[in-house]
């Protein structure tokens, strides 16, 4: 099963790696990892995207929660959550494409923020599916480069994660 | 009060009482070995090889429950003490070890006895610093203690560039830490507490099964009260031995790989089963299938969050101190009305004691060829049952393990989660140091004792007569008997060939050895060892039968009640 997990960790110079090695350590999947200071800069909120049974799970959060720096761990995809990925989509855009790519990108509501007269940059957020939906619907040869942030999340309504 | 950062740093480790500091000089240690110089409060002992003090630290805090201190310098040093650190890590002992590093200025440009020790260490600490200033020193050897020392225990490393030993500032020690991401919880959830003791007091055939949390908590006292009250029967861990006196009658033996019969078969068949500071190790219940096929409710008692439902579905979780849950159980069962199911525990009992008549431990004593296990059960006759064994791993641990008949918890102190061989020797030194009035005794193999002999010297040095029981059968024991059990008899490179002669070469350092060739000699040389040669260190080497099995055994991946008593089960 696939998990959104979040965390509150020191804003210390190896806090990364300790978290990223106990996934390696432990031979935990993570599908993705996003990482940034919050608003009180001696923290960083991380966002980890990872895969595994139920026990894998608890096992990954329990051994989270182990570690010196951590602050706090929330799974947030075990309640009504939001999560969203950044991706910046660089495209051949020339000839009779480069009306065809504006108007997927319109579909999806993406953004195109930079141009020049052979390529696009398209901005696009969303969740995963969408990003995934958006690569999908655009001819893969017109692909130049594709960039994401990988996914961030927070929990609906009321549930907060603060210290 | 201005100083520098060397200063500051062993200022801190008088603030925090530290006795001795076991270590090894080199660049990068430079000024903090000079402001170690200039104060007599913190002793220093000079090993021989950075792995062996992190050892003897480690066999000071096991034996006391005091932190452990190593100083190591940079690069070498402290890869050299990695092994140390792991080995540590693996039994959740406090340690705080002190590495050089070179100066910031140099960090990452590949410097002379360069290594990023900080990376290299993480996966093995319970947590580590890289201090970049020296105003910083003061609060991180302040944590590094607190962590250290609390909660699960483990080593917590502190890497110290030269020239912030160097750089002079303010020095004032902390004197409360608090840190808002680490608050280890103690107290046990007294709900939770509430259900075990039910559990327990319907069992009809409870078992408790302990291990090294109970010796690191200190709450033998607790166990043993518990476990009388209770009146049920009761196992202790490699980790754990001590923690519950082994010639009382409720006293199983050690299960697992290596355990008794009895001891197996009433974890096995529990419809109840109480673990306490135990971890359900591969070596313990081997198959976590076969474990689970029989099914019965578990309460695991744990400091550790990861350490619950990691290899076996738990029933009711406690996390807390193992010696506050035991206190908190034994008042809620005092204060309470129920009391244990008498009939069915006597039907119990009845079971168990068909198992135990089994009696699996017993071997065949001969006069001709000096058993190992003979050697270990002279030696607890000749001890009292009261020394510090230190065992290296191996055949010998095992032995050591079985047939030393532990009373008394952090007696027993060996490398039960990384299995290391060499730990032997400088397990013995800290524990020696810590303990000068008792008797230390490190009962190893030829093979072992090599990986660290070069310690013989340290003990020449600082006069540490421990007494080394050798038990040399010229063979990497384990090795050989895994390969004549399950590799035809193939032993690739298990034999031990151009050994030295070993009691000629503790003689060499200064200390006496013995060789024993005699099943009729072990007594008198053991006795001369500990009478005659009491304050010097005596090299026992006993030849030992080649030949000799660890039994009973449970094989790698098989379970709990598939065990091959002894040879003949083969």
């Amino acid at each position: 099963m696939r998990h959104v997990i979040s965390l509150l960790i020191e804003n210390e110079s190896g806090a990364l790696s300790r978290v990223s090695g106990l996934f390696s350590a432990r031979g935990y999947n993570i599908e993705s990892l996003t990482v940034a200071p919050t608003e009180d800069f001696s923290m960083s909120r991380m966002t980890i995207v990872t895969t595994g049974s139920d026990e894998i799970i608890e096992q990954i959060t329990k051994q989270l929660n182990k570690l010196v720096e951590v602050v706090k761990v929330v799974d947030i995809s075990e309640a009504a959550h939001i999560e969203r990925e950044l991706m910046l989509v660089k495209v051949r855009a020339t000839g009779k494409d480069r009306e065809e790519v504006k108007r997927t990108a319109d579909i999806f509501r993406a953004r195109i923020i930079d141009v020049t007269d052979t390529s696009y940059v398209v901005e696009l957020t969303g969740n995963q599916g969408k990003l995934d939906a958006f690569i999908g619907a655009i001819d893969p040869a017109l692909i130049l480069e594709t960039v994401r942030s990988g996914v961030c999340g927070v929990g609906r309504g009321d549930r907060v994660l603060k210290v | 009060m201005v100083l520098s950062g060397a200063e500051i740093l062993i200022r801190c480790l008088q603030e925090e009482k530290v006795e001795y500091v076991f270590g090894y000089p080199g660049g990068s240690v430079l000024f903090i070995y000079d402001a170690l110089f200039q104060q007599e409060q913190v002793r220093h002992v000079l090993v021989r090889h950075e792995q062996a003090a992190v050892h003897a630290a480690d066999g000071f805090a096991r034996s006391t429950q005091k932190v452990g201190v190593a100083l190591v310098t940079s690069g070498p040093g402290a890869t050299n003490a990695v092994t140390g650190i792991a080995t540590a890590y693996c039994d959740s002992i406090p340690m705080v070890i002190i590495s050089g590093q070179v100066p910031t200025g140099a960090i990452g440009q590949d410097a002379f006895q360069e290594v990023d020790t900080v990376g290299i260490t993480r996966p093995c600490v319970k947590h580590n610093f890289l201090v970049k200033d020296a105003r910083d020193i003061a609060l991180t050897m302040k944590k590094a203690f607190y962590l250290a020392s609390t909660g699960r225990p483990g080593p917590v490393l502190v890497d110290i560039p030269k020239d912030v030993s160097m750089q002079r500032c303010e020095f004032e020690y902390p004197k409360e830490i608090s840190m808002r991401s680490y608050n280890p919880v103690t107290r046990g959830h007294s709900g939770q507490i509430k259900k075990a003791v039910q559990l327990l007091l319907e069992a009809r055939r409870p078992m408790i099964y302990t291990g090294g949390g109970v010796v690191l908590s200190n709450a033998a006292e607790q166990l043993t009260k518990l476990t009388r009250l209770l009146g049920y029967p009761i196992t202790n861990t490699l980790m754990g031995l001590g923690g519950y006196p082994f010639s009382d009658r409720q006293y199983l033996g050690m299960p697992g790989m290596h355990g008794t019969f009895e001891a197996n078969m009433a974890m096995h068949y529990s419809d109840v089963l109480l673990a306490v500071g135990a971890r359900f190790d591969d070596r313990v219940i081997g198959s976590p299938d076969h474990f689970a096929e029989e099914p019965r409710k578990i309460i695991h008692v744990d400091i550790d969050p990861s350490s619950i439902s990691k290899r076996v579905r738990v029933d009711v979780p406690i996390v807390g101190d193992v010696r506050e849950v035991l206190d908190e159980m034994i008042r809620q069962i005092e204060s309470g009305e129920a009391r244990p199911n008498r009939e069915a525990l006597a039907e119990w009992w009845k079971q168990v004691e068909e198992w135990r008549s089994r009696k699996c431990m017993v071997y065949k004593n001969s006069d001709e060829i000096i058993k190992p296990q003979f050697v270990v059960q002279k030696l607890w006759e000749v001890t009292g049952g009261d020394a510090i064994i230190t065992s290296d791993v191996g055949q010998h641990q095992m032995w050591a393990a079985q047939y030393y008949g532990f009373d008394k918890p952090r007696r027993w102190l060996n490398s039960g989660g990384l299995g290391t061989m060499g730990v032997g020797m400088p397990y013995a030194m800290g524990a020696k140091l810590a303990n000068p009035d008792m008797q230390v005794a490190c009962v190893t193999g030829e093979a072992s004792i090599q990986m660290n002999i070069q310690e013989l010297s340290t003990c020449k040095q600082f006069r540490l007569p421990i007494k080394i029981c050798n038990l040399n059968n010229r063979y990497l024991g384990m090795v050989r008997q895994w390969q004549e059990l399950f590799h035809g008899g193939r032993y690739s490179e298990s034999y031990m060939d151009s050994l030295p002669d070993f009691a000629k070469l503790a003689e060499s350092y200064g200390h006496v050895g013995i060789r024993i060739d005699k099943p009729a000699d072990v007594e008198g040389a053991l006795r001369e060892a500990f009478t005659t040669h009491k304050d010097e260190l005596v090299f026992l080497d006993f030849q030992v039968d080649q030949t000799e099995n660890v039994y009973p055994m449970v094989q790698g991946g098989k379970g709990l009640t598939e065990m091959i008593l002894s040879a003949e089960d083969l």
